[in-house]
């Protein structure tokens, strides 16, 4: 090498100024992404404009999840494979105007619970008198979580109830009761399943059902005849459970056409949600998968076309555990959130928010990932996520929770699970390979994320800020105005732990306006009408969802926040049916109700 | 591997008019070998987080080399090690941003110009950037561990090719060593946690190994001379990484390398003086 000494210096001063780079760029995105800070309640309102308080307890609301206990073969690595099955959807179950709970547990012999709202901050269970509490018997294994949808147009929602065993559907009567209909409706014997939707796909006003599968259906998870039910790969398997989509016909019963209209696939489904999301009228359908990429289906009313690489949605293989859609940008258009996973020093896989491409739309739609750009990228072992306006300030902020598994604190189970993961699919495949969990922890106890949108494309974590404190295993949260003052509560089911109600206090300068609508032509509970609204010289779309996130549903009402002194020019209600609906200068800070035009 | 490898073992060979058209100079065997590797997991698999990223990283690595090299030696270097280099860097790191791709290429190839011990550098440059990374930008960064299916045909196709090429180079013996250490290492383990033996050889069927001991351990600049003491070298990183794995270290690979490398570069630097000063005495000795 040369003598020259000045340059010598100067490199070696390059080389420091390198080792000390990622310091300079922690601590910079560190003051960016989040806010940290303790303060009282009215510090937080003013600087967020909202805050949460955990209410469970006072709404009195005592439910606490227990995971299943599965074939004892699995003993060694137990808190690894029973680690889902907590949900949580919102429904009105007796249309009285205020939205009430259903939440599942895991345990064979638990119960699930349906929490109806008594006007007055607290809950009563009334699952068990209803019929649709003690659906975990032995043989017929698990609840994993439900989706509510009125499938026969008669005015009141029915619950369809996903399950690692035998699904079942129950017909509401007319919120007085519940009837189990499962055989009548042609379901199958047994689906491990851990996502369903409830959505119109082929338009003509009856709610179809699509069910996406985990384990493969031919496992019975309490007696298995081998250990060889794992995935086959981290991030390429496809021996996963199958799909179904039953088409509703219109009689009390369903027929599966998966094949016939164009799904097929064997990934590991953990959640799907659909929307308008390429301008045709029909509702495409988003798949996130374990183990692998996710799927996107654009719907041509009969046929449905999987374009997850086309798209761009499709290529990366992550570990996807949610699917929600939000227009972010109040452009007109939505993003897709998908959770991943990502742990220190371990495996950075980061959440996707897929934001459509400038200049793309229709058959030529192309989504980017900006969940780094965004902020919204690194959430722990993320699970459930919804977007949702929580501080009325005219934007979709974030809610997302996270951890997997919490047991011993001081011991990791992320070596076995990184060398194991890492092999060969003769290895991985078979759960007998696995190395013993042994009470460790994998991505326990973690902060949870409520990010807050600014608007212009950066959102900041306020999670510790304005309450959102606890550090359980999250896996389903689902939005809803619980006491219909025009606010988004956060309602959030955790692994083998408590459902916890965050009761959201907005400040009060800041408007909103709210949609409940009813179909008529359209299917009943309206899932698939798209609100845009139009105001102060923006604009956002919404759309009533039948599923969403993980393994939850959210309020089936719209809720738009609006900022201060809003003028809104109008609202503009796309039905399924295809009948458009202008509303002008709808009055704010209100509920309006609407039918679908004859 | 960091520049898995950092230069070619053998002298480029002038081909002769015959065997031209079958024959690679040398120091286009590794670069192409990697890049054979690179594409067939990425349009099989899908392995790469992104083209663009990869690409940041091989030019990084490629545009420093040559600026170094301009600077440092007057001359414009070959770009074969830099590119190893840049596209170890851009397979093995896993991160959802830019800036660490470029910055562990980087890394990597500075460590060469910067930690030098007797006109030497000690470190295999993609293992001590990628080491770094894992230090200093855990929550940013970690190694290709899972991302390239898991299934038996390619890593087979892998291995084969590997082999085929590093017995060329000549170097079969280190990464032969390492393999059959490993799997005794690996049934120790098992033997002392009680862990399935599966899951303890399960990590050398992944891809992550199949760089590390085609690319890394071999690396001409950053391995000790001998034969003989390659072979102790390689076992003691195999011996290394079993402490370290028994202390559920995820990184345990290229931490060992990390630290037995440049060690065993230090005692063969040393012993080299050694032997220059006592030879220097005796040629004193014989002249006086």
């Amino acid at each position: 090498m040369t003598d020259n000494r000045v340059a010598r210096f100067f490199l070696v001063l390059f080389f420091i100024g390198l080792l000390g780079t990622p310091f300079i760029i922690r601590r910079i995105s560190a003051g960016r992404n989040a806010d940290r800070s303790k303060a009282d309640a009215r510090t937080v309102l003013a600087r967020h404009g909202f805050y949460l308080e955990e209410v469970s307890q006072v709404a009195r609301i005592h439910f606490v999840h227990q995971s299943p206990k599965l074939d004892p073969k699995l003993d060694p690595i137990m808190p690894e494979v029973a680690s889902m099955g907590a949900s949580v959807s919102i429904v009105d179950f007796d249309r009285d105007g205020w939205p009430d709970i259903y939440v599942t547990n895991s345990a064979i012999g638990s119960k699930n619970a349906l929490y109806r709202n008594l006007h007055d901050g607290t809950f009563k269970d009334v699952a068990g008198e209803l019929g649709i509490a003690d659906v975990n018997q032995p043989g017929t294994g698990v609840s994993t979580g439900a989706v509510w949808g009125d499938y026969d147009n008669d005015g009141y929602e029915d619950l369809f109830l996903i399950k690692w065993g035998r699904p079942e559907l129950f017909h509401n009567d007319q919120g007085h009761g519940f009837t189990r209909v499962t055989e009548q409706a042609g379901l199958p014997r047994w689906i491990n399943g851990n996502t369903a939707i409830w959505f119109d796909y082929d338009g003509d006003g009856l709610l179809d059902l699509f069910v996406g599968g985990y384990y493969s259906e031919d496992v019975d998870l309490w007696h298995l005849s081998t250990t060889r039910i794992m995935p086959e790969s981290f991030e390429y398997a496809r021996n996963g459970g199958r799909k179904y989509l039953f088409h509703n016909l219109g009689n009390g019963k369903f027929e599966e056409v998966s094949a016939k209209v164009g799904i097929d696939s064997r990934r590991w489904a953990l959640a799907a949600a659909a929307a308008d999301l390429h301008g045709t009228g029909h509702p495409d359908l988003f798949v996130s998968n374990d183990y692998g990429v996710s799927e996107l289906y654009f719907n041509d009313g009969k046929q449905f076309h999987e374009v997850g690489k086309k798209t761009g949605v499709g290529f990366v293989p992550k570990s996807g555990m949610n699917a929600t859609f939000g227009d972010i940008l109040n452009q007109g258009r939505y993003s897709v959130y998908v959770s991943n996973i990502s742990e220190d020093g371990v495996l950075i896989q980061g959440n996707n928010l897929w934001v459509p491409k400038e200049g793309t739309a229709g058959d030529a739609l192309q989504y980017q990932n900006l969940a780094r750009d965004f902020g919204v990228e690194l959430g722990g072992w993320s699970f459930g996520a919804q977007f949702g306006d929580l501080n009325n300030d005219g934007t979709l902020d974030l809610y997302l929770t996270n951890g997997y598994i919490s047991l011993d604190r001081n011991r990791s189970y992320w070596y076995d699970f990184s060398r194991v993961a890492g092999g060969n699919s003769t290895i991985i495949g078979d759960a007998k390979n696995w190395p013993a969990f042994e009470g460790r922890s994998l991505s326990g106890y973690q902060s949870k994320r409520v990010w807050l949108n600014d608007g212009a494309g950066k959102f900041v974590d306020v999670a510790q800020s304005v309450g959102a404190t606890d550090t359980y295993d999250g896996r389903s949260v689902a939005l809803v105005d619980l006491w219909n003052r025009g606010v988004l509560d956060v309602v959030v089911a955790n692994q083998n732990g408590p459902l916890l109600l965050y009761k959201n206090t907005v400040a009060p300068e800041n408007k909103w306006i709210e949609f409940e609508l009813e179909g008529t032509t359209s299917n009943r509970s309206a899932i698939g009408t798209q609100v845009t609204l139009f105001w102060n010289g923006q604009q956002q779309v919404q759309e009533v969802s039948g599923g969403s996130g993980f393994a939850a549903e959210n309020d089936r009402r719209l809720h738009f926040g609006l900022g201060q002194n809003p003028h809104i020019e109008k609202a503009v209600i796309r039905w399924p049916s295809g009948k458009v609906q202008t509303i002008d200068q709808p009055v704010v800070n209100q509920l309006h109700k609407m039918k679908e035009p004859a | 591997m960091s520049q898995l490898m950092s230069a070619p073992v053998l002298p480029p060979q002038a081909p002769t008019e015959k065997t031209a058209w079958f024959c690679l100079d040398n120091r286009y065997i590794a670069p192409a070998f990697i890049t054979c590797i690179l594409l067939a997991g990425h349009l099989s698999f899908g392995i790469l987080e992104s083209y663009q990223k990869t690409l940041l990283a091989i030019i990084t690595s490629i545009g420093l080399e040559l600026v170094i090299g301009r600077i440092f030696f007057h001359k414009w270097l070959h770009p074969a090690s830099a590119y190893i280099t840049g596209i170890s860097v851009g397979i093995l790191v896993r991160s959802p941003a830019f800036w660490p791709y470029a910055l562990c290429s980087a890394i990597s190839i500075t460590s060469k110009y910067v930690l030098r011990v007797k006109g030497r550098h000690i470190w295999n440059p993609s293992n001590f950037g990628i080491s770094v990374m894992l230090f200093l930008a855990a929550e940013t960064v970690a190694t290709l561990s899972i991302q390239w299916g898991n299934y038996l045909l390619p890593m087979l196709v892998i291995w084969v090719l590997g082999s085929v090429t590093i017995w060329r180079l000549r170097r079969f013996h280190i990464t032969g060593i390492y393999v059959a250490s490993f799997l005794a290492f690996a049934f120790v383990r098992s033997w002392m946690t009680g862990s399935p033996w599966q899951s303890e050889i399960a990590p050398i069927t992944g891809p992550m190994y199949q760089l590390f001991i085609f690319f890394m351990i071999t690396d001409p600049k950053t391995t000790v001379r001998s034969k003989r003491g390659q072979s102790l070298v390689v076992f003691l990183v195999a011996l290394a990484e079993m402490v370290l794995r028994l202390d559920q270290i995820v990184y345990a690979p290229f931490y060992a390398l990390f630290v037995v490398g440049p060690t065993a570069m230090l005692v063969e630097i040393w012993l080299d003086s050694r032997r220059a000063r006592a030879a220097k005495l005796r040629v004193a000795s014989d002249g006086s």
